[in-house]
């Protein structure tokens, strides 16, 4: 027995567990430079001058006479030891390579999952940096790469699982001016992104270019599966030739999703791209499934094929590359592609204030009363105090209640009318509150700039915000 | 006629947040048919409780609305013209776009 430096009484057993981690360790280290070191050979004796070809499939002659290096034959061993995947799958996945749009809740796993397998080629496309609010679901990023890249953290992720794949980085957002440019080079696309326009202009270059398409979705606690374009089935727009109403598009950061969800997703899209580039099993083309968290209930049902009168892929269809390179996304969809929220200018200067206004009113004492339309479970994560919450949908049924505070303030101050103001997260419901408000005869109603995001950003910093 | 109806992908949110409904519909006076035509109809008048615009356009589901009857896509039975039976299950599902 012995003290260490810290004072703590130090055992033989803590002695011998340190050893073994540090045995642990050192056998990891060994792998990783003798998986660098098989990659090292593959560039032969081009010693340092390798080529940059982001699509080249992963090095490793012994690919094409059939036969995998010992390293990969160890790796790869519980893939090898499936009859109904085997060497030949696995072969075919070192020589695939695989287009991954969206490093967010699809993504992350879809992404570790394919470097882990031994994809020869995975291309990562994001043009986001990773928050502190993307890591309950994103988990292929960590609190470190907070403020940089996501394809930068995902594509370290990714390359710390598997040193052996071509990890290719597309710091850019997907658009039609660099999407056929980019996807041209991949055998398989992953559909990881979380909004519509994105979603028709994926699937269409995927037509244009001939490439099988995993698509997947999740939102709240419900998530959705399909493969398209693949052997002859049918294309997103197959299915949805019109694009939905822009009201009915929730997003992630407005409707809230439960981790797990997109992981879960995320990992059957993984799945489904490796049955594709291996050419094993029946791929989820032709057919949708369902995924129902709250319920633990998952639904395979089978979709429409081909249609001969989609405007991608029918039989009269002409989509050129340059046909797409022009189409407006944005316009056909009547949806930014960007993720940024909304930012809606519906009432006149004279109807709103801003945060800063409304923090002096309060500290002067004025007489008001503050409105919060936004839902309650969204009132509940955080509120001003003395904020009413009459929630948007329930507006014109809290109308007397309004009615009723204005009057007692009223009676606290008989000099002058009592101001009636409204707030919500960002100032889009805010403005509809308002609008509507002056239509029943409030006509003193105003909104406050930007909500709660901007009483955090210019008026009380610790605000929460979500 | 009973049915089960489920909504999904948010359309729930249109009928009180309930996602299943096991419901007893009377078919149509002639030829004692139900189609989903008429299903359609029903269904806007007795579940639908906010929105309506958000579930149907004009005499059919809003695009982004996919039907299932017995989990096969309606339009591989007919669309609206899809005879139902009895104990048939019909899911209303909006497409998702999150991720
Ligand atoms: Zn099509």
């Amino acid at each position: 027995m012995a003290m260490d430096s810290n004072g703590a009484v130090e055992t033989a057993a803590d002695v011998r567990r340190e050893i073994s981690s540090l045995e642990k360790a050192k056998a990891q280290i060994e792998d990783r430079i003798s998986a660098l070191q098989a990659r090292l050979n593959s560039y032969g004796l081009e010693d340092g001058s390798e080529k940059t070809n982001c699509s080249a499939p992963p090095p490793a002659e012994d690919l094409f006479s059939g036969k995998l290096s010992a390293d990969m034959i160890y790796r790869y061993s519980r893939h090898l030891l499936l009859p109904s995947f085997g060497v030949d799958a696995q072969a075919n996945l070192l020589k695939s390579s695989v287009l991954v749009i969206g490093a967010g809740g699809l993504g992350s796993p879809a992404l570790l999952y394919l470097a882990a397998c031994g994809v020869g080629s995975v291309g990562i496309v994001d043009n986001d940096v990773v928050e502190l609010n993307n890591l309950h679901r994103q988990i292929i990023h960590s609190e470190a790469y907070i403020g940089r890249s996501k394809v930068e953290s995902a594509a370290a992720a990714c390359r710390g699982i598997n040193s052996t794949v071509q990890i290719v980085e597309h710091k850019e957002a997907f658009r039609t001016s660099n999407a056929l440019e980019i996807m041209r080079k991949y055998d398989i696309v992953v559909d990881a992104t979380d909004n519509v326009p994105s979603r028709y202009m994926i699937s269409d270059c995927c037509v244009v270019l001939g490439k099988p398409l995993i698509s997947g979705a999740a939102l709240g606690l419900e998530g959705q599966l399909t493969v398209y374009n693949y052997n002859g089935g049918p294309c997103y727009r197959c299915l949805f030739p019109t694009p939905p109403p822009t009201t009915a598009c929730q997003r992630c950061a407005d409707s809230g999703v439960l981790g797990v969800v997109p992981g879960i997703i995320g990992c059957l899209q993984a799945l489904e791209a490796i049955k594709v580039a291996g050419a094993v099993g029946e791929p989820l083309s032709g057919r949708m499934l369902l995924f129902d968290a709250l319920s633990a209930r998952i639904r395979v049902v089978k979709i429409r094929g081909r249609s001969s009168q989609c405007e991608a892929c029918g039989e009269n269809a002409t989509l050129t590359e340059q046909q797409f390179c022009n189409f407006d996304y944005e316009k056909f969809t009547q949806t930014p592609l960007s993720t940024s929220p909304l930012k809606l200018q519906l009432l006149p200067p004279e109807a709103r204030i801003t945060s800063k206004e409304y923090n002096e009113i309060n500290k002067k004492g004025e007489p008001h009363i503050l409105i919060d339309v936004r839902p309650a479970h969204h009132y509940k994560i955080i509120s001003l105090p003395n904020s009413l919450n009459i929630p948007l949908g329930s507006l014109e049924g809290g109308l007397p209640e309004i009615s009723a505070a204005l009057e007692v303030n009223k009676a606290g101050d008989n000099s002058r009318d009592s101001s009636l103001y409204v707030i919500c997260r960002r100032g889009n419901d805010s403005q509809r509150a308002v609008d509507c408000l002056h239509k029943m005869g409030f006509t003193s109603a105003k909104d406050i700039i930007g909500g709660l995001e901007s009483w955090a950003h210019d008026v009380d910093p610790k605000f929460p915000t979500y | 006629m009973r049915l089960t109806l489920e909504f999904g992908g948010g359309l729930e949110l249109l009928c009180n947040s309930v996602k299943i409904h096991e419901v007893n519909v009377d078919p149509e006076a002639e030829g004692n048919k139900l189609t989903m035509k008429n299903l359609l109809s029903w269904v806007r008048t007795n579940l639908i409780k906010e929105r309506p615009e958000m579930f149907m356009k004009g005499d059919t589901v809003r695009p982004g609305v996919l039907v299932l009857v017995n989990d096969c896509d309606w339009e591989l039975s007919g669309q609206l013209e899809t005879v139902l039976e009895e104990k048939d299950v019909v899911v209303f599902i909006s497409t998702l776009h999150g991720g």
